[in-house]
């Protein structure tokens, strides 16, 4: 019995490497580029400021280092693309296992479903995620399985003006994002794995004002559960079926990081991608 | 009112843009005594402690007693052009280049004689002038004589133009357009006769009360600048940094903290990147590129003023992280002022008081408003100074740093 589980997971494992040579398995990517010129996070200038990203070269074939090229990085924890740990969150601040040294790596490969939210976002960029979105999603596709990322598609990732994507007037960013009661409904009635998101937080722009502020990020965490946002080609997900690779950097005690995100996603016979 | 200059002719492509020559700029060490003044625009000369005579050129004792006790003392500049004569020959570079030049002997009111550099629009002699002293192309100090009682812009006069930056007929970046102070700059540079300003702002998603105003002159060309980013001052200094005659570098980053007020050094770093560092990076980008234009016609590259503040000279503790990122500011500028010399292109630094802005709330008046800061600058660009202290707390914290800077440091410290 114990032989044959090995022999299970040798035949698995060199299947799914199998499938990726042959495209029966297709890797997104679900980053975007990280450089100084993507939004970063803006902050009430009198409180502290994430740094945004820069990039000073250390050598270029030159005089300060013959014959390679490098660079020093500086950026807050959560620019571009990043991961948000448990930890983040004064919610999430006393569970164990909750920065990015000790999370659990089971849990940084993971399904995911996307709900698409793109039509009602470009209508309204306060656009909120509802329990009734969530059940009327769950009626085309199926339950939400536990301990599976579930991500909010708006094509937020498309708007290529920072200002746009930022989206910012007089009374703060208006993006959109999950309402409370959606967050205690992932989790308490689901048990999702995390929430990411294609904008620049979690949590929907005006979330400050929601009760409690920003749910996402107070829910999600304190139930020791993660976040990812600034995340792109969720366009190019089916509903169920992906999983993704989403470790963040083993940074000691770490909130969050930059990362790299590869969603895996079946094919159809034909090749192309599902749908 | 003086006959203002006109537009000059756009540069003629075949011939080779000129390179930069200074005036003799070797100066003893008592002679540097002129440029203290002349630096803020005050002329000064010695003055005897024991006699009372005022002597000129300087020395190290009094040439009437001998007395060592010298005193640089402010003079009036009134005075009485005695005699003049005309240069048709000098072994000097800078002056072959410009003769004829007119020079001249005036006798000051306080009673002692000057060798001066004559302004076309004075009078033959005998006829009253006011003396000023002023900043060469060396960034030493000069003396011009001007007809008195008439309002004459050394802007106007085609040979000791050069003692100035005047804005007019030049094309300006302005390194961060976005605050209240940038937005006055890009507001009086333009009404000083800018050919246009490159207007620099960073965080396009930020729209703060005014930028709408500013983005709609129709002189002002927004260019993305951010100055913490190499990137992004790299990026602009090759796309244009070959046509900037001046730029003016208002990027600062102020926060409001004594030493203990904010744990960690996050808060200092932001204000070191965009004060200290980001002054660097834009004098790595646009400094040699400007050098190379010292001498290109009558709107060559000529002036870069930096947005420094009082705190520069001595540390507010109230505020003192910024203080120490703009006292590095200032030991940068110091050295990019000695690079840029050679180019005979001046760097001004501007040390206002406070400045009546969202950081400075809780300071009680005087403050400096954002446009008196921006007419300050207009000012020094259209005369011949590289100092400049705008408004009563700036000249207060200045005459007490001069008398003791050792008693300042105690009084801010209260």
């Amino acid at each position: 019995m114990k032989q044959h589980e090995e022999g299970s997971g040798h035949e698995v494992l060199g299947g799914f490497t199998a499938a990726l040579a042959t495209g029966a398995i297709r890797i997104v990517d679900l980053t975007q580029t990280l450089g100084p010129d993507f939004p970063s996070i803006v902050m009430p200038p009198e409180i502290g400021q994430s740094r945004p990203f820069r990039m000073e070269e250390i050598s270029h074939y030159d005089e300060r280092g013959g014959a390679w090229y490098w660079n020093n990085l500086s950026f807050g924890e959560h620019t571009g693309t990043h991961f948000d740990a448990p930890i983040h969150w004064v919610s999430g601040r006393d569970l164990p296992n909750s920065s990015t040294d000790t999370i659990p790596v089971g849990d940084l490969i993971a399904p995911a479903v996307v709900i698409d939210c793109s039509k009602e976002s470009a209508a309204d960029a306060d656009f909120l995620l509802t329990p009734d979105f969530i059940k009327a999603w769950e009626a085309k596709h199926g339950r939400i399985p536990a301990r599976c990322w579930v991500l909010m598609r708006t094509d937020w990732s498309k708007k290529s003006d920072p200002a746009a994507y930022q989206n910012f007037d007089e009374v703060g960013q208006h993006t959109p994002g999950p309402d409370p009661d959606a967050v205690r409904f992932l989790l308490n009635g689901r048990d999702v794995l995390g929430f990411g998101t294609e904008t620049i937080g979690t949590d929907a722009g005006q979330a400050a004002h929601f009760l409690p502020p920003y749910p996402c990020h107070y829910y999600m965490h304190g139930a020791g559960r993660y976040g990812l946002q600034c995340l792109t080609n969720l366009d190019l997900l089916p509903p169920t079926g992906s999983s993704l690779i989403a470790p963040p950097l083993k940074i000691l005690r770490g909130s969050g990081s930059p990362l790299r995100v590869l969603a895996l996603v079946p094919s159809n016979p034909a090749g192309a991608l599902l749908p | 009112m003086s006959e203002p200059i006109k537009r000059p002719k756009r540069k003629n492509p075949i011939l080779r843009t000129r390179a930069p020559t200074l005036p003799p700029d070797r100066r003893s060490r008592v002679a540097l005594g002129l440029v203290r003044g002349a630096a803020l625009g005050r002329l000064e000369l010695q003055r005897c402690a024991g006699c009372g005579a005022i002597q000129y050129p300087p020395r190290e004792a009094c040439v009437r007693c001998l007395s060592e006790e010298l005193e640089w003392t402010v003079m009036s500049g009134a005075g009485e052009l005695v005699s003049e004569t005309t240069l048709h020959h000098s072994q000097e570079l800078f002056f072959r280049e410009r003769t004829p030049w007119r020079l001249g002997l005036v006798r000051l009111a306080e009673g002692v004689s000057l060798v001066v550099h004559l302004d076309e629009r004075c009078g033959p002699a005998p006829s009253p002038v006011t003396v000023e002293a002023v900043l060469d192309r060396a960034g030493q100090a000069a003396l011009v004589a001007k007809p008195a009682g008439r309002d004459t812009s050394l802007a106007d006069e085609p040979k000791l133009r050069d003692m100035t930056s005047d804005p007019r007929f030049r094309k300006v970046l302005v390194t961060d357009a976005k605050s209240p102070v940038g937005q006055a700059v890009v507001k009086a540079v333009l009404e000083a006769g800018a050919d246009l300003v490159w207007a620099g702002h960073c965080e396009p998603w930020k729209n703060p009360p005014g930028w709408a105003d500013i983005a709609r002159l129709p002189k002002a060309t927004l260019v993305p600048l951010d100055v913490t980013d190499t990137k992004s001052v790299n990026e602009l200094a090759a796309e244009l940094g070959f046509k900037v005659d001046i730029i003016i570098n208002t990027a600062e980053h102020h926060r409001t903290f004594g030493l203990f007020g904010r744990t960690g050094v996050e808060t200092a770093r932001a204000e070191m990147e965009t004060n200290c560092f980001g002054l660097l990076r834009l004098a790595q980008a646009f400094g040699p590129v400007m050098q190379s234009r010292g001498a290109d016609g009558a709107s060559s590259a000529v002036a870069w003023v930096n947005l420094l503040s009082i705190y520069a000279l001595s540390n507010f503790p109230q505020h003192a992280t910024y203080s120490a990122s703009m006292a590095a500011a200032l030991s940068v500028s110091q050295a990019l002022r000695a690079e840029m010399r050679h180019a005979g292109i001046r760097v001004i630094n501007m040390f206002p008081g406070p400045i009546d802005d969202e950081w400075n709330q809780l300071l009680l008046p005087p403050k400096l408003a954002p446009s008196a800061v921006a007419r300050a600058v207009v000012g020094a660009l259209k005369g011949s100074v590289e100092d400049v202290y705008p408004g009563d707390i700036a000249q207060d914290w200045l005459a007490r740093f001069r008398d003791n800077p050792k008693a300042l440091e105690r009084e801010l410290g209260r």
